[in-house]
This record gives C-alpha cells, sequence and structure tokens, in this order.
C-alpha cells in the first residue's frame, strides 16, 4: 500500500439478503482515498453510498472483495478490533447528528476522549478547541435540545475531530440544514481539513456539498460510475 | 472506570425516569430492613424473655418428661441428688415440680398445672418471693391470664384436687397472693405457682423434681443419670421456627413489593433500549464495543440500586431508627394472639449484616434485571442501531 493511501477498496461487493431475494448494495468498488482528501461519494439513494462509508468506518463488513482502511482489512476485523479502529481512527458525522441527548454539548464532544482514556487536563483542552473550531465555546454547557439544528451539527463535527481523527465520514451532513447552515459547516469542515490534514469522505446528493468537494465520486446502482478531480472550495460557491 | 462514569452521566440525564424507579426500589429496600428487622427483634426479644423467665441457661428434664404430653407427668419426677443437687445447693440451678391438678374457681372446674418453684430462687424473673407468706392456706401465684380465665383473684382462696404419687387423690385451699403481669405464657396460662416444698409434701414426691433449671452463665452440662439436658438451642427452637414462619410470611408481602420495583426497572431498561437505539449505534461507531454498551446499560442498572440504597438511607434512616426506638404496637391482644412472649410493642433490631444484606440483595437484584433486557445490544448491528432498527 502506497504511505498516501489511507483507504483502498478492492472489488467491494456488498448483497443484502431479503427474504428470497437479495439486493446488491456494491457491485465491486475499486477506489482508493489519500491522507487530507475532501472528497464524497454522490448519487441517488439507494445508489450504494451509505453502504460504501459504513464499510470503510468498520461499521459493517463487505461480502466480498477488501476494504483496507490504515492498513487494517475491515472484512477480517474482529468486533473489538473494529471499535477500536473507530474509536482512534475514524469520526463520524450522521445526516440526523445523533447526539447524545442527555449529554451536555461539552460531554458529548468529550465522549470519544473518555473512550480513548485521555488524561483530564488534556481532554478539557482538546473538548474547548475543538468547540472553538466549530465557534460553539459558549454553548459548551447546553443540552442538545436547546440547539439549533445548524448548532448540532456544528458539535457532531467537533466530535467527530476532537481525537483528531485521520478519517471523518460524513453521512449525509447537511440534509437537515438550511443553505446558510450547510455552507457554514461545510466552511468548517474545510478549515478542519486544511488545518489538521484530516481526510474527508461524504456521502451526499446534495448539491451544496458537492460544490465544496475536491474529488466526486459518482456511483450508480452499487458502481463508479464517475470520479473525477475539481476544485471548488469556497471559491466556486455561487 | 468509564462505563461506571458514563452510566451515572445517563442516570442523572434520565431525571425523573431514574428518581421514580430508584423511590419505589428505596421503598422495596426500607420495606425489606423493617420487615426483617420487626421479625428479628421478635425473636430477640421473645428468647431473652424467656431465658429470663423459665429456660435458664438449659434445663434438666427428668426422663420421661414431655411439657406437650401432660399424661407424662404423673411418672416424670426424680430425686435432684448428685451434681443437680451440688448445683442448686450452690445457687446455680434451681429445681421445678409439676403436678396435674384441678381448681375450682367460683363453682367451676378447670384444669391447672400446679408448679413447685423455690421462693427464695434468683435464677428466674419469677416472683416466687411472695410464696414464702403462708399460715393456713398454701400462698399461689397466678399470672395475668390465668386469672382472667379462672376469674381468681389477688386473697381469693381456691380449692385444688391433685392425684399424688402413690395414686391418691387429695384436695386443699390455695391463697391467691399475688397476680403477675408476665407476657411469658409458659409460666402463665393454665398454671398455678406454688412453693416447691408443699408441693413435694402434697405429691408426696420428696426432694424430687421435674425440671432443674440452670442459671445463665453457669456453663455446666454434667452427666447426670435419670436426667436429660436440654439446652438453649432446644428450649428455644420452637420459638425460633414460629418467628421464622412468619418472617417467611411477611417476606411474600416484600418480595412481592421488590418484584414490583424491578419490574419497573427491566420494563425501564426494555424502553430505553427500544428509545435509544440510535443512540447505541452512535456509541458504536464512536468506538465503544458491543459488550461495552452492554455493561453500560446493566451499570446504569445498577446504580438505579445504589441510588434507591441512597434515598432509602435518606427516609429511611430516621424512620427505622424512630421505630427500633419507640418501638411499634399492635394493641395488648393482638400481641398475645402471638402465641408467642412479647411485650405491648415490638422493637426492631437492625444489624449490620441485615442492612449490608439488603443492600447487596436489592443491588445485585437490579443490576441482574439491568442485565437481563440488554443481552438485546449483544447481537445488535451498528449500522442497524444507527438507522433506529433493532435487528
Amino acid at each position: 500500500m502506497d504511505d498516501s493511501n489511507l483507504i483502498t477498496t478492492k472489488d467491494l461487493v456488498k448483497i443484502y439478503p431479503m427474504g428470497a431475494e437479495s439486493i446488491t448494495a456494491l457491485a465491486g468498488i475499486n477506489l482508493t482515498f489519500k491522507k487530507g482528501e475532501f472528497s464524497g461519494l454522490v448519487g441517488p439513494s439507494g445508489s450504494g453510498k451509505t453502504t460504501l462509508l459504513n464499510i470503510i468506518g468498520s461499521l459493517d463488513a463487505p461480502t466480498s472483495g477488501s476494504a483496507e482502511v490504515l492498513g487494517l482489512r475491515v472484512e477480517n476485523l474482529s468486533h473489538q478490533k473494529a471499535a477500536a479502529l473507530r474509536n482512534h481512527h475514524i469520526g463520524f458525522i450522521f445526516q440526523t447528528f445523533n447526539l447524545l441527548p442527555v449529554y451536555s454539548v461539552y460531554e458529548n464532544v468529550e465522549f470519544p476522549l473518555l473512550l480513548l482514556g485521555m488524561p483530564p487536563a488534556a481532554r478539557k483542552k482538546a473538548v474547548m478547541d475543538a468547540l472553538d473550531w466549530v465557534h460553539l465555546t459558549e454553548r459548551a454547557r447546553s443540552r442538545p435540545n436547546q440547539l439549533s439544528g445548524g448548532q448540532c451539527q456544528r458539535v457532531a463535527i467537533a466530535r467527530a475531530v476532537v481525537k483528531k481523527p485521520e478519517i471523518v465520514l460524513a453521512d449525509e451532513p447537511t440534509a437537515n440544514l438550511d443553505a446558510e447552515n450547510s455552507h457554514h459547516i461545510l466552511d468548517t469542515m474545510e478549515d478542519i481539513n486544511r488545518d489538521l490534514k484530516t481526510t474527508f469522505v461524504f456521502s451526499t446528493h446534495d448539491q451544496k456539498v458537492i460544490q465544496h468537494l475536491r474529488r466526486k465520486i459518482s456511483l450508480v446502482d452499487g458502481r463508479v460510475a464517475k470520479d473525477e478531480i475539481s476544485t471548488p472550495g469556497r471559491e466556486g460557491r455561487p | 472506570m468509564i462505563i461506571p462514569k458514563l452510566a451515572f452521566r445517563n442516570m442523572v440525564g434520565a431525571g425523573m425516569k431514574t428518581w421514580l424507579n430508584a423511590g419505589v426500589l428505596s421503598m422495596a429496600f426500607v420495606v425489606i430492613i423493617w420487615s426483617q428487622g420487626l421479625y428479628r427483634g421478635m425473636d430477640i426479644e421473645v428468647s431473652r424473655t424467656m431465658i429470663d423467665s423459665y429456660y435458664g441457661g438449659g434445663q434438666f428434664w427428668a426422663e420421661g418428661y414431655d411439657p406437650f404430653d401432660p399424661f407424662t407427668l404423673q411418672d416424670a419426677h426424680r430425686p435432684i441428688g448428685g451434681p443437680l443437687q451440688g448445683l442448686v445447693d450452690k445457687g446455680r440451678a434451681t429445681p421445678l415440680l409439676f403436678v396435674q391438678g384441678t381448681i375450682y374457681p367460683n363453682g367451676r372446674l378447670l384444669p391447672a398445672l400446679l408448679k413447685g418453684i423455690d421462693p427464695g430462687q434468683m435464677l428466674l424473673a419469677i416472683p416466687s418471693s411472695v410464696l414464702k407468706a403462708g399460715d393456713h392456706e398454701i400462698p399461689a401465684l397466678i399470672g395475668s391470664r390465668m386469672a382472667e380465665t379462672s376469674g381468681l383473684r389477688k386473697g381469693d382462696v381456691v380449692t385444688v384436687r391433685w392425684r399424688d404419687a402413690r395414686g391418691t387423690f387429695d384436695a386443699r385451699d390455695l391463697a391467691i397472693v399475688e397476680v403477675m403481669s408476665t407476657k411469658v405464657q409458659a409460666i402463665d396460662s393454665g398454671q398455678i405457682w406454688v412453693p416447691l416444698q408443699a408441693l413435694q409434701e402434697m405429691a408426696a414426691m420428696p426432694s424430687e423434681a421435674t425440671v432443674v433449671v440452670t442459671a445463665k452463665d453457669s456453663g455446666l452440662r454434667p452427666e447426670v443419670p435419670g436426667w436429660i439436658y436440654r439446652g438453649l438451642d432446644f428450649l428455644l427452637q420452637d420459638i425460633k421456627d414460629l418467628v421464622r414462619g412468619k418472617s417467611v410470611g411477611a417476606s411474600i408481602l416484600y418480595s412481592l413489593l421488590l418484584f414490583l420495583a424491578l419490574l419497573a426497572i427491566f420494563n425501564t431498561q426494555l424502553l430505553s433500549i427500544w428509545r435509544r437505539r440510535k443512540e447505541i449505534g452512535t456509541m458504536m461507531a464512536m468506538g465503544l464495543t458491543r459488550w461495552r454498551v452492554v455493561g453500560l446499560f446493566t451499570c446504569e442498572g445498577g446504580l438505579s440500586g445504589v441510588l434507591a440504597a441512597l434515598i432509602g438511607a435518606v427516609y429511611g434512616i430516621p424512620l427505622l431508627a424512630y421505630t427500633a426506638a419507640k418501638g411499634f404496637g399492635f394493641g395488648e391482644d393482638q400481641m398475645d394472639k402471638f402465641g408467642i412472649a412479647l411485650g405491648d410493642r415490638l422493637y426492631p433490631t437492625y444489624s449490620a449484616a441485615l442492612v449490608i444484606g439488603t443492600t447487596l440483595l436489592v443491588f445485585l437484584a437490579a443490576t441482574v434485571v439491568s442485565f437481563i433486557p440488554t443481552r438485546k445490544i449483544a447481537k445488535m448491528k451498528p449500522t442497524e442501531a444507527l438507522r433506529g432498527r433493532i435487528s
């Protein structure tokens, strides 16, 4: 594996049995993601974006083929090793934010660091730094139900990046946000990508996100239809 | 230590649900301690009273004596002699002679057990010193229950008829010199206490006894031919069985209460897993293994037990301390119906073992009940959980 390749998939196939029939979500995906990429899986619903993201994130295993993440073959990982991979190296951002409702903003962001066993002082600094990146330090004590959708997603971003993972996987991160909040969130993620060299892989069909991507991988019926490099960023935004 | 910390956060964050569950569980917790303390207090009080007033440090029974078979009384008497007499002479034992008789109070006929006791004895808490007096009639002491049954009062004279060792029937008048107030039915109901020597003469059983009661701290167990030693374990066995029986009856009530409290925890856990399935998926995505999530939910349930103990301590300690100090009265008539030597009030006794044991029981039960529904999590796929499904 090339040292700069964080993620490599080879002939990746995922088939879901549905009673007597089966649905092919991924039909032989061959992709490579390098360190610091800001890329996205683009396509309509059912094209296999989320399935691919889940396999890369070691939340699911392929039916056949391989997915290598940071040198580890996802299909061979035990539950414990998959959990350790996610815990140490992968951050997740979800469409519905998935914040822990009984925790404060601070506690939500702190959660991954608690799992890592980080000492309290370092943990506090890391949490406050992450909240600073997303401009939410003043809402540290708030509960998720006291925040707007945009603020919730910024908390989710802070939670995903607080441990400074190599990879952040964002599944439709702007689907529940208005245009202004979407651009604000994407700007924040671009800043983190630039400053921390974190690799971002999105799953989206939202044009607002697509405008920000530097690499667009179009999926159709579980296959890569197009893989193109572009240089939009903030400047390319209409 | 991460899991307990997270469990604590979740529990605090759950707010009212947590307090309701822990509140109900704490009630079960306090009721268990209270009722067990009540029966333990009953056991201790009855045992102490029986030891003080009748059993002493143990008894020697004349061979053939059976307290539940009055027909054995005719033959169950023996000369005290030997080592037993030595104990009596040293004041370390006191003899009792039992003779079955019949009294005729107010023209009625009533069976009565005549019990001879040394008026100078100091071992038993029976006011036998009143039996020293007597000029013409034989002085007699009865308990308040016997007084009520027979209609006899202090100063009354009653005729007693009995059969002596030779099989001859005889009769004499007894003067009731005192009516003692006692909670021990074993020295009261159907019994008349008279001076030992007088009864020995009446029954033609000189220097004989049916039972020899030893001093509480004598520790003496001489082997005496014709006498069988009955220790406190044997003598108190019936009382302990009776109290245990009542305790088991009460345990049905608190088992039901505990069951309801645990059912509430079980139900909360089940609903919680259903309601928090996305949260479970998120935790897995962040690197928590399935079994650590199981541990987290189980720990939350276990902490409910701890919180219940703390809540129980807040209102339970003052409540239990008050009942231990002031006792618990059912009314004198009701107390008599227990059939054992109880005073007007019951004083619960709470031991450290009872409190610690109950705390552990409630904690373990809450933890186990919390664990059972969480086994679903162990089979959950993170991707399904994130979609809000339970696979």
